[in-house]
């Protein structure tokens, strides 16, 4: 059977799969459509949270990241976990108690006003359109890669999928299948795991293989793993996966606005609703993170070793001993040598680009940033005296530099001479840094290298192309493949939930139509999810070219309005309407204002008032950190705002009582 | 509330949990993982230092500790409290 058959067969299998649980699990009622009827397992529910939380991103494009990062990427690690905590401690009990649907409905009843309401939709709605974009886009590259359609049928196909099962089922149509697809996705991204560890490190656990010793095919190396990496890194002028960060501060408050964005994530929040008591709440933020963990303490396992991996196809003698006491890899090796073959493959695809810049035959991947700028100045210095020969009417010139390229008529063209002139210093500027830069003890001029060979590396290859590089039998290809597109639906799903629930629920409900019954609300919220799987489907298609750095403004916006109004609305009874509208502003307005300095503004290009580079940075703070500062204005300038206005009334200070105490979240469900 | 005291004792107890939970959290991620990683260069975690192992993997079981330490704690005040379920 080939390759792509099975690929289709797994897929095939693990849709037939989610849509037979959808069938199974249709809602009849809305505390069905959001809340799962509140009668999910607190460990069933932490695989669903698992499930929902993990998107596209973290299933393929994690590892990569830290494969290129180093240790600073830490901050991905740290962040998208130990936001858990602060979930567990600060709000998942509390809220389960006040017993409601969604987040703005708690914050328009804790502050008594539908203006509070209406802005943390409208901060809910921002947040989960950007992250669905994400997930349709992943559908669709996903289905192109490993099920040769298009990519945009790809996204229709995935959509279906979708459709199907959320706006049948709701929330507990889509719990049950997010249990399913958590199944499908963890297997899928551990079982090559397992076999890159014992194959690198002789330790099954990649956990105990990252800081285990370096065992290539069994044989014991006498140094651990980390330090071959960082020796081999090293040697080839890259910085060494392990150095220290340049910059703690932001390091700090990236970390902490990626823990209070995630608690801060009304899909994920929405999560804790669904468990039938506060004590399950607690208890069911544990579980999620554990089925979280289970990837995300293999993610920098599979980071590493895909880079150590990386560097020794390039180097072949770094498996043993020293790169550079062997040959760079032969471009012929890729045709002969069966274990290279997924070099050609993703060549195919674009994601990985090789070019033999000196003619040697071979491919030489080394540190050339030094030589980035000198090469792209001479680049376009190169170009401008070509323009300008074509603009006189120049014939095409064999050498730039021969006195006849600038020559009109016999005589020497004054403005074409000055072209090459500045041509001619580029090109000794290139080749002072060639001769500046040393490998190993030795110039690249010397060694007769022009630049890093390897031009460009998609770092999401580095999980895709997993089972191809450690050689692994083609049904685990396959189960990959499965794996991608059920982070990416699971994650959809959950963000269409909670986009519906919104519409539905706090706007159409709460503001326009108090008196619609069970059955019309209902019929409401999947007319809104339908809206919602159209709209994803339509920006899917038609991505804005912003849309990476969309996600940064989400995760920002999440830790500077939503999780501190929450955390104020819980811990503080004196907290007023006027104190939370006025906080949640000033953390929207300071976050996005910040983050639109350095992006351009509403990130239409070419407005930015700021390179986005550290030296710009004010304090160092990078604009994907900010969201840290804006929560802490939100809190001060609430509290500040509070306390010169009128306390809450009588009947708020109770809510936040009885929110306090376990007893009674039963009743309180009730409408 | 009919029994206002005893609610603020609970709640007083609780935040307390919540308050040293909340220290552990940042000492193992922030503290051990960035901020005191230089420090800890020393000690060691197999093939890696600790501040490394912190931030990439031993903050994340850390994590998962305090919220079921946090749970079970809290299960117990319900009781001791007559306010769980």
């Amino acid at each position: 059977m080939d390759q792509f058959t099975l690929n289709l067969l797994v897929v095939g299998a693990s849709f037939v799969l989610y849509i037979g649980i959808a069938i199974w699990a249709r809602a009849g009622t809305t505390a069905e459509f959001y809340a799962a009827g509140r009668g999910v397992h607190p460990v069933l529910n932490g695989m669903a949270t698992g499930a929902d939380w993990m998107s596209a991103a973290s299933f393929i494009s994690m590892a990569g990241l830290i494969a290129f990062g180093g240790y600073g990427t830490s901050a991905y690690i740290m962040g998208w976990t130990g936001g858990y905590v602060l979930l567990a401690l600060l709000l998942a009990p509390y809220l389960r108690k006040f017993g409601k649907f969604t987040v703005p409905e708690f914050v328009g009843e804790r502050f008594y006003s539908n203006t509070a309401r209406l802005v943390a939709v409208v901060c809910l709605i921002v947040m989960s359109v950007t992250y669905v974009i994400g997930q349709m886009r992943g559908v669709g590259v996903t289905f192109s890669r490993f099920l040769e359609v298009k990519t945009d049928t790809g996204l229709y196909i995935g959509a279906a999928i979708v459709f199907a099962y959320a706006v049948l089922g709701g929330m507990k149509g889509i719990t049950y299948t997010q249990v399913a697809q958590y199944c499908v996705l963890i297997l899928a991204y551990s079982i090559p795991a397992i076999f890159i560890a014992l194959n690198l490190t002789g330790s099954f656990l990649p956990q105990m293989g990252i800081v285990g010793s370096y065992e290539p095919g069994g044989v014991s190396s006498g140094v651990s793993f980390l330090a071959k990496l960082d020796s081999v890194l090293t040697e080839l002028g890259f910085t060494t996966f392990t150095a220290h960060t340049t910059n703690t501060l932001n390091m700090v408050l990236f970390t902490m606005s990626l823990m209070i964005g995630t608690a801060g994530l009304p899909h994920v929040i929405s999560r804790f609703f669904t468990v039938p008591k506060v004590a399950d709440a607690r208890a069911s933020a544990g579980w999620a993170l554990v089925f979280i963990a289970l990837l995300y303490t293999v993610a920098p396992a599979v980071g590493t070793m895909a880079r150590l991996n990386f560097t020794t196809t390039m180097w072949p003698a770094a498996v043993s001993g020293n790169a550079l006491d062997g040959e760079a890899v032969a471009i012929s090796a890729f045709d002969t040598d069966p274990k290279l073959s997924w070099v050609k493959t993703w060549e195919q695809t674009g994601l990985l680009i090789m070019t033999d810049l000196n003619g040697d035959g071979k491919i030489q991947y080394f540190n050339d940033a030094p030589l980035q700028a000198p090469a792209k100045a001479a680049e376009a210095a190169t170009k401008a005296l070509v323009d300008a020969r074509t603009k006189a009417g120049l014939p095409e010139a064999a050498d730039l530099t021969a006195p006849e390229a600038v020559a009109v008529n016999g005589a020497a063209d004054a403005a074409l001479a000055d072209l090459q002139a500045k041509l001619v210093a580029a090109k000794a500027a290139l080749t002072d840094a060639q001769g500046a830069l040393m490998v190993g003890g030795k110039s690249v001029a010397d060694r007769g290298w022009v630049g890093n060979e390897v031009t460009k590396v998609d770092r999401d290859i580095m999980v895709l192309a997993n089972p191809e590089i450690a050689a692994l039998p083609g049904w685990v290809v396959a189960l990959v493949a499965a794996g991608g597109l059920a982070a990416a639906l699971s994650t959809a799903a959950g963000l269409l939930l909670a986009i519906s629930a919104a519409i539905s629920h706090d706007v159409i409900k709460g503001s326009f139509n108090p008196n619609i019954s069970e059955k019309g609300e209902l019929l409401a919220a999947r007319i809104s999810m339908s809206f919602a799987i159209v709209v994803a489907t339509y920006l899917g298609l038609h991505p804005p070219g912003f849309a990476a750095q969309v996600v940064a403004l989400a995760f920002g916006l999440a830790a500077a309005t939503i999780f501190p109004v929450l955390m104020m609305g819980i811990f503080s009874h004196r907290i007023n309407k006027e104190g939370a509208i006025v906080g949640m502003l000033v953390g929207l307005v300071f976050t996005a204002v910040y983050i639109f300095l350095y992006k351009g503004w509403f990130f239409v290009p070419g407005t930015a008032v700021y390179a986005d580079v550290e030296a710009n940075w004010f304090f160092g703070i990078s604009p994907l950190s900010i969201g840290t500062v804006g929560a802490a204005l939100n809190f001060i300038s609430a509290y500040l705002v509070s306390s010169v206005t009128a306390a809450p009334p009588k009947h708020v200070q109770d809510l936040v009582e009885s929110i306090r105490v376990p007893r009674g979240a039963g009743a309180a469900q009730a409408h | 509330m009919s029994d206002r005291t005893s609610s603020n004792a609970y709640w007083a107890a609780n935040i307390r949990i919540i308050t040293i939970s909340l220290v552990i959290w940042f000492v193992c991620s922030f503290g051990f993982g960035i901020i005191l990683r230089p420090m800890l260069m020393g000690l060691h975690i197999g093939g890696a230092d600790l501040g490394f192992w912190f931030a990439f993997n031993g903050s994340i079981y850390v994590f998962l500790i305090l919220i079921f330490a946090y749970a079970w704690r809290m299960n117990k005040l319900d009781k001791e409290f007559g306010v769980e379920e």
